[in-house]
């Protein structure tokens, strides 16, 4: 099959689906591959290069948009700036776009792809689970905006990011507070911790904190013991409102502390939500900049605006949403890596034939048309997320073994009563030097109970083999009878006495020679 | 000698006898802990002989020296691998010991005891050599299981469970008839009879077990030659005896129940079950994943990835003992250390045919004690593990365990290879594991299977570092 790469067209879009390095990949798996000459430029890929790995150049997008069986993007079609084609109207039945296209936003976007007949896999869609990392697009994208959002706020904070003291006074760290610690953000805590600023992350997920402490960041936790913020498929969901009243209090008290705020907060198919307000806009330190990773959903800032760096109330606040493709080598990188691993997966033959296998979960989700119909929404993802499933089958586990002990508080007693009527019995008959035996023999039971709960694991086998030496102290009852009169008695003893002597001076010598062996 | 310091020898012996267990909490204090051990016994065996021993000095020193240069010998010659051999065979000298122990005492039968002593002393002996006999005769049968010379496979006759109540029947009502019998100084007719019958048994329950529960067997026979000496304190009134035997014979229980826990199994179902008999197990025990996700990698490979890592966790099982692997893995194990990448050991309570067979054996083969782990110290250390290499286990290292609720081995606890970067599994081929489940781990997709001898692909390995 033949995949067409066209050029990136929307204004600022740096980024491309194909690298030199995927396109070997890609051919290997047994596609041809066309890109638009120049389609790289951008992201400093030549066409030479492409040329190399065996990729054809084609002047005219419009040529790819008809020809080929797949088309590659990064971005959803849109109209051309200077051709004044729209791709999609080129599709004809048969073809498979593969590009991010937000079908949750876009719904005339999937009618009009539907409307031509095409098959369409929107890769923002790849269904959050293990198996689909590799293919996750918005996962790589978010890591590099969070690292690109402390880049473009160290660009617009008049300080230095690390603390210092030198001949001409000390240079205090700079603050920052990440709000959301999903991959952009623990990206941005990662970043930011690295150039030596200090660093708090706030999240209503709770589970996060043990990454967030990872990377040497403070976590702030707010003291809500039932409420937990994971909602499906790793994202948060939307928090009650006394959460929310106190969340908002401790931003504004971190507001007017931290240099630096970095949003990421966002929760799928909604707006993003309003966590930092002007009243906090004003009271943050002059100088102090702003970063909102959620601009292109309406910002967690009030005053973000889209694609601009706006000053209110002397904060800056940056609202670009193109972070990825101001790295655009890199994020190209990734990208292309992700899609390869996606066609990896649609092409189980590697015979260069795409197969969407509806059965797949990871293709299911993410195909979005599928010859002419729209299969969106996926029907939901069977599991969410592996931690907290493993919490409900614990909580369940433990409930089932509630169950079936629902035993009575003194029902321990039972057995000890028992024990004491026996014993009691015994007492009342046998002779006390038995009795004085089972003392002893009872204590020692306990102690070698006390005792060997303190052996090490790794010293189990020398623990038997120094056990076996010492039970043979039975040789004592041999001496004691080897002294008799009677023939029998006196053989058998001897007997035991040699089998005895075999085992002592073999137990102790072999655990002393693999204790030999132990060392540091 | 005076009795009065006879007894306080046998105390301080007991004393030094608990000293060298509590010695073995740690790896620092356990030599000294076998010293004690050392020094508890000869002060026993000197302080009897001098004290106690009134004749027939040549017999016993004849046949102290001639056992313990057997010992000597046995000790110096075994191998590593052989230890679950080894510990088998001592066990059944300690069984037969109490048994021979326990005749020398019965063909006396010792005026001093009247009436209720009498009855009380001859409980006391049939009850020791009914342990004795069935230590004896149950540990030759895993000495020959563990040393491959009958087959390892559980063997099983219909009827079982009724057979061992009808012998249990059989020993009680030959007990009976026995302290009947005498009572008028005859009776070694059913002390023989019972003899057999234990023996019977020992060798019929043994049988009955195989393969990863060989460790269970293995503490519980510790156990029982622990009780066997214990009873024959209580015949002779020794409280050393009973003292040591009972030291041993909790230890051998500690043992045992560390194992099965270790496998999330009763005791009981251990013992009379097996676990190819419980129901339902042959049908959870389905193909765990498509033949088309087993990824295989070559040896090179292996060596890259290894190379690449910082953290590497080494999971090794009984194949690596059948492959005599250790010094393999040791050599590689000190290549990665000089490239400074953290190489650890996440040993598993069941991993091998006895408790701690694998220290030993990395012990052996020279292996610093301090960085082998137990499985709890390291199952929260895979998230940052980059490489887990699975040297011939199964079991023990099966998700199944964990994410199957109906499969036979639900519940167990397990290490957790798969929560790291990748992981490694040495296996012959793709056979399932002793339990007989599936193993969804190799179907994983950052699990790569390295088939083949586990000594010969790792020294391919080794090779190529």
């Amino acid at each position: 099959m033949l995949i067409g790469i066209p050029k990136e067209i929307e204004e600022g879009e740096r980024r491309v689906a194909l690298t030199p390095e995927s396109a070997g990949h890609l051919v290997e798996l047994g596609f041809d591959l066309e890109i638009e000459r120049g389609a790289g430029a951008a992201a400093n890929f030549d066409d030479q290069e492409y040329e190399k790995s065996g990729v054809t150049l084609v002047d005219d997008p419009r040529h790819l948009w008809r020809t080929a069986d797949i088309i590659m993007k990064v971005r959803p079609p849109q109209p051309h700036p200077e051709l004044g084609f729209n791709g999609i109207e080129l599709l004809k039945p048969g073809q498979t776009l593969i590009s991010t296209i937000y079908p949750k936003q876009n719904p005339r976007m999937l009618e009009r792809l539907a409307e031509r007949g095409v098959s369409a896999i929107a890769l923002d869609a790849v269904p959050r689970i293990s198996r689909a990392q590799k293919m996750d697009v918005l996962s790589s994208m978010a890591n590099i905006a969070g690292y690109r959002a402390v880049v473009e706020a160290a660009q617009h904070f008049g300080r230095f990011f690390t603390g210092q003291v030198t001949a001409a006074g000390r240079i205090p760290p700079a603050k920052v507070l990440v709000i959301g610690a999903g991959v952009a953000g623990l990206a941005a805590i990662g970043a930011a911790k690295s150039m030596g600023a200090i660093v708090r992350a706030f999240d209503t997920r709770p589970e996060v904190k043990e990454q967030v402490e990872s990377l040497n960041a403070e976590f702030l936790m707010l003291e809500f013991d039932d409420e937990d913020g994971s909602g499906e498929g790793g994202y948060a969901k939307t928090m009650s409102p006394e959460f929310i009243k106190a969340e908002m209090d401790l931003f504004a008290a971190q507001a007017a502390e931290v240099d630096i705020i970095i949003t990421t907060a966002l929760i799928p198919g909604k707006p993003a939500p309003e966590l930092i307000t002007e009243r906090m806009v004003v009271n943050m330190k002059p100088g102090s900049v702003i970063v909102d990773l959620a601009a292109e959903a309406g910002g967690n800032c009030k005053l973000t605006e889209r694609n601009r760096v706006v000053e209110h109330h002397g904060v800056t606040i940056i609202g670009y949403t193109d972070l990825p493709s101001r790295l655009s080598n890199q994020s190209s990188q990734l990208f292309a890596t992700n899609l390869r691993h996606l066609l990896a997966e649609l092409t189980p033959n590697k015979d260069g034939q795409i197969v969407i296998d509806m059965d797949d979960e990871v293709i299911r989700g993410c195909t979005v048309v599928r010859e002419g119909e729209i299969t969106w929404p996926p029907p939901a993802p069977r599991i969410s997320l592996a931690p907290s499933e493993d919490i409900d089958k614990e909580a369940v586990q433990d409930l089932s073994a509630k169950e079936e002990k629902p035993a009575h508080p003194l029902a321990f007693l039972v057995p000890l009563a028992l024990a004491g009527i026996a014993l009691f019995g015994l007492g009342l008959v046998a002779p006390p030097a038995f009795m004085g035996h089972l003392t002893v023999f009872v204590l020692a039971c306990f102690i070698g109970y006390m005792v060997i709960w303190g052996v090490s694991h790794s010293l189990h086998t020398p623990l038997m083999s120094v056990t076996n030496a010492i039970s043979s102290i039975i040789v004592i009852g041999a001496l004691i009878q080897v002294s008799t009169d009677n023939t029998v008695g006196m053989l058998l003893a001897g007997l035991a006495i040699f089998i005895t002597a075999i085992n002592i001076v073999g137990g102790f010598a072999v655990t002393q020679r693999m204790l030999r062996m132990f060392r540091k | 000698m005076n009795p009065g310091i006879i007894a306080v020898a046998y105390l301080g012996a007991s004393a030094l006898f608990i000293l060298a267990l509590g010695g073995l909490s740690h790896q620092e204090t356990a030599r000294r802990g076998n010293w004690y051990g050392i020094a508890g016994m000869a002060l026993a065996l000197v302080v009897t002989i001098v004290g106690i021993v009134t004749a027939n000095y040549v017999l016993l020193i004849v046949a102290l020296v001639l056992g313990g240069a057997l010992g000597y010998y046995l000790a110096q010659k075994v191998e590593m691998t052989q230890m679950p051999e080894l510990v088998a065979i001592l066990h059944s000298l300690v069984g037969l010991a109490a048994v021979l122990v326990g005749f020398a005492n019965a063909v006396e039968h010792s005026p001093a005891y009247v009436g209720i002593e009498k009855t009380i002393h001859d409980v006391e002996t049939y009850i020791g050599i009914l342990i004795g006999a069935l230590t004896f005769s149950g540990s030759v049968v895993a000495y020959l299981k563990l040393s491959a010379k009958v087959g390892g496979k559980p063997i099983k006759f219909p009827g079982r469970h009724l057979f061992n109540l009808g012998l249990l029947l059989l020993a009680i009502w030959f007990g009976a008839a026995y302290v009947e019998a005498s009572a008028q100084g005859a009776g070694m007719t059913e002390l023989v009879a019972m003899t057999v019958i234990a023996l019977v048994f020992g060798v019929h329950m043994v049988i009955a077990i195989g393969g990863a529960d060989m460790p269970v067997v293995v503490s519980m026979l510790n156990s029982y030659s622990g009780w066997a000496a214990a009873a024959m304190g209580f015949m002779l009134g020794n409280d050393l005896l009973i003292v040591v035997g009972a030291l041993v014979g909790s230890s051998g229980a500690i043992l045992s129940y560390i194992m099965c826990k270790a496998m999330n199994r009763k005791f009981l179902n251990v013992i009379f079950g097996g676990i190819g008999s419980s129901s339902g197990g042959g049908a959870a025990a389905g193909a765990a994943g498509d033949e088309a996700d087993i990824k295989p990698i070559e040896a090179d490979e292996v060596a890259d990835l290894l190379k690449g890592a910082k953290e590497v966790m080494i999971l090794p099982g009984y194949g690596m003992a059948v492959a005599q692997a250790q010094h393999v893995v040791r050599e590689i194990t000190e290549k990665l250390r000089g490239k400074n990448i953290n190489v650890r050991f996440g040993i598993h309570p069941v991993a091998g045919r006895m408790p701690g067979h694998m220290n030993v054996l990395l012990a052996e083969a020279n292996l610093p004690y301090d960085i082998v782990f137990d499985m709890d110290e390291v199952n929260e250390e895979f998230p940052n593990v980059d490489v887990s290499i699975v040297i011939g286990a199964n079991d023990i290292v099966n998700p199944a365990a964990q994410e199957v609720p109906d499969s036979p081995i639900a519940g167990m606890p397990v290490l957790t290879p798969w929560l790291g970067k990748t992981t490694i599994v040495l296996k012959r081929s793709m056979a399932t594991g002793y339990a007989g489940v599936d193993n969804p781990l190799f179907y994983k997709d950052n699990t790569r299977m390295l088939f083949g001898d586990a000594k010969v692909r790792l020294s391919e390995v080794l090779q190529k570092l």
